[in-house]
């Protein structure tokens, strides 16, 4: 970029010596200029690529995780000691207590109660919740004896992926059981189908981000549907109808500025107004989307009017001198000419709104929320709110979530840009 | 077309007498631009199936003049006309005209071809179905067919009727505006320089259009060009700093202008 051929003929029409000296410097101004310009498009893209490495980095290892098998007795006595086979009461059974034993049959020297409890630890505390679910879907298994992957405990995924020497939270006995398990091929990592599929857990090895994917979906639907058709008819309004006064110029100065408001205080607004007056459920996507939308408006309706006034006065003519009523003019030519930019103006609008965590803070979709949102009233989180919470939280395996996470954030972003391109792409016309 | 209904009876001074009727009546017109005043009290009469053309030196009021004849200026922001204009007896600006309606009878081509982002089809069938002329699809194509045969545009673009309107060179694009503006079947058809982005021979072909449409629309001029203001015309109006300081046969005013600023201008010699 900086090479561009800068020579000019230093004989000829330039007589002078002065007027030599100040092409010169002009010249070499110009070079200046462009490296500055240069520069600082390296040093953007420079910072973009170090954020990208270090979270790819941290995040990448979130695909996989460690399993670690285990012949498990599906003892009847533990699961069904009445053998009525009652699903309420197969539910109910400790399917844990059948992984402790497995695991103390792994390794019978574990005896005293320090080394049986760090020796559970090898394996999720959540582990059991799997085989119960296999012993519903499959009562017939009940009493067999199978070798089955299990969900290895955080710190033992942390120690397995790590890098460094360093045990981490491990003790010395529970490292070298890790070590004879990978001795007999009994551990292994395998791909994380548990991040993908699931809701949020305490335990960072069973927690997944399906639910903040799920609330934040469902929250920017809310965003989208609440704000896009106020958004495009409010600028519609004001820039093919309203009469150009006092007041419709007011109103243009506090659209404005409504667009610079913290977004935090449309959170207090969605507490005071939506929460406490209309009674609207609490960490509820409806109320997330509604108060999203509220911060969405202003960009929707300034890109909106900006797009409207790039559509050259001459097609409303040609239109109008047809006979064509003002609204329309506006439908079918002005409207459609400016799709490309409503569009786009709206998707960065929807993006801002995806990426922010203070106003959902305000109106309880900070919450710790286990279960998928199936519909808007439920319970959610957000991605940028789930991020939050892994975060903050102390446990070490939380710390690779986080990244993963944040890089499914920016997958999403990603997508909705490109759908922006892919729309303007659609819908631009030549005129 | 029915006859002219005009009821009110006319002062001496200004009708140019010929066997046509009038069709375009303007009555002491003024028009303002927010605090500048534009026209001041233009009066002419335009007579059916005659092309009149306005000529006068820029910012004289022609164009404001002709946006007047089918409410153009509606749209301008603080532009405000008073005096009387009416069209076959119907007073253009009364509250209770049809805007809709008055612009499909008065049609209008401007100066820059404008011609819709859309199909060369749809650019001529838009002003048919907004005005529902045609509903169904063999109508309007024979209605598009027409239009486009009568700009001699047909031949040239029958095999892309589909492709898009501003693909075309600068003189279909004029050409393909004003086939949308006959398309609605107007009776006055208001063209506002048509040809001053247009090469030469564009503009010849421009000008022979008007020559054959003459026979069916009252047509209305505004060029820059004295040329073709004498070539295409039949009545001429020269304007000047916002009033008609001449108005006749374009014969005599070219030839003999009673005003002897308009000689100047014609010549050359001003303006």
């Amino acid at each position: 970029m900086t090479d561009i051929p800068n020579k000019t003929p230093t004989t000829g029409v330039q007589g002078s010596n002065s007027a030599l000296r100040n092409a010169k410097r002009r010249q070499r101004a110009e070079r200046r200029f462009r490296f500055y310009g240069f520069a600082g498009v390296v040093f953007a893209l420079g910072c973009l690529a170090i954020l990208l490495t270090s979270l790819t980095a941290r995040g990448v290892t979130a695909i996989t995780h460690s399993k670690i098998q285990l012949e498990i007795l599906f003892d009847e006595t533990v699961i069904d000691p009445n053998g009525t086979r009652d699903e309420d009461e197969m539910s109910r059974a400790d399917y844990q207590g059948l992984v402790k034993s497995a695991l103390r049959e792994l390794f019978p020297d574990a005896n005293s109660r320090r080394d049986k409890k760090a020796l559970y630890k090898l394996v999720s505390s959540q582990a059991g919740l799997s085989l119960r679910d296999m012993v519903l879907q499959d009562p017939s298994i009940i009493g067999e004896k199978r070798a089955i992957w299990l969900i290895a405990g955080d710190d033992v995924d942390v120690f397995r992926k790590q890098t460094s020497a360093n045990t981490g939270s491990l003790k010395k006995k529970q490292v070298s059981w890790v070590r004879d398990l990978e001795a007999e091929g009994l551990i292994e990592n395998q791909f994380n189908s548990q991040f993908f599929l699931s809701g949020d857990s305490r335990e960072p090895e069973m927690a997944g981000i399906l639910g903040a994917v799920m609330g934040s979906f469902l929250t920017l639907l809310v965003c989208f549907v609440a704000s896009f058709p106020v958004g495009v008819l409010a600028a519609v309004y004001l820039e093919e109808f309203a009469p150009k006064n006092k007041i419709s110029h007011i109103i243009e100065v506090n659209i404005n500025n409504l667009a610079a408001v913290p977004s935090i205080v449309f959170g207090l607004l969605g507490l005071a107004l939506l929460l406490n007056v209309f009674g609207l459920p609490r960490s509820a996507p409806v109320v997330g989307g509604l108060v999203l939308a509220l911060m969405t408006l202003p960009t929707i309706i300034i890109a909106t009017r900006a797009a409207l006034k790039a559509v050259p006065p001459s097609i409303r003519e040609a239109a109008y001198g047809l006979g064509a009523s003002p609204m329309q003019v506006t439908f079918h030519h002005v409207v459609p000419l400016s799709m490309p930019g409503i569009l786009t103006g709206s998707i960065i609008g929807m993006s801002q709104a995806l990426g922010e965590t203070a106003p959902l803070l305000l109106i309880g979709m900070v919450a710790f929320i286990v279960d998928i949102p199936t519909s808007f009233v439920d319970p959610a989180t957000t991605l940028p709110v789930q991020i939050f919470i892994w975060a903050d939280s102390p446990e070490r395996g939380f710390m690779e979530k986080t990244a993963a996470a944040i890089l499914v954030l920016l997958a999403f972003l990603l997508c909705m840009n490109l759908l922006a391109v892919i729309l303007r792409k659609k819908f631009e016309r030549k005129y | 077309m029915k006859d002219i209904t005009m009821t009110e009876n006319l002062s001496a001074a200004d009708p140019v007498v010929a066997d046509a009727p009038i069709k375009i009546r303007a009555e002491k017109v003024n028009v303002h631009y927010s605090d500048k005043q534009a026209l001041f009290d233009v009066s002419v009469d335009l007579l059916e199936k005659q092309v009149t053309s306005l000529i006068g030196p820029s910012g004289c009021g022609k164009s404001t003049f002709l946006r007047c004849l089918n409410r153009m200026n509606d749209v301008v922001e603080g532009c405000r006309v008073s005096g009387g204009l009416h069209i076959n007896g119907l007073d253009i600006n009364a509250p209770s005209t049809d805007v809709v309606e008055l612009r499909r009878r008065v049609g209008m081509v401007f100066q820059k071809p404008n011609p819709f982002p859309k199909s060369i089809y749809d650019n001529v069938a838009y002003g048919i179905r907004i005005h529902k002329l045609a509903t169904n699809k063999a109508d309007i194509d024979q209605m598009v067919e027409e239009s486009l045969k009568r700009v001699g545009l047909f031949d040239e673009v029958a095999d892309r009727l589909q492709s898009p309107g501003t693909g075309l060179s600068g003189g279909q694009q004029q050409r393909l505006c004003i086939a949308r503006a006959i398309a609605v079947q107007p009776e006055v058809l208001l063209m506002d320089e048509p040809c001053s982005a247009l090469d030469p021979i564009a503009t010849a072909r421009i000008e022979g259009l008007i020559d054959e449409l003459r026979n069916n629309y009252t047509i209305v001029i505004v060029t820059h060009s004295m040329q073709q203001a004498a070539r295409v015309s039949n009545y001429t109006a020269f304007f000047h700093l916002g009033v008609i300081e001449e108005f006749g046969e374009t014969d005599q005013v070219f030839t003999n202008p009673t005003e002897e600023r308009t000689r100047a201008y014609i010549t050359g010699r001003f303006g």
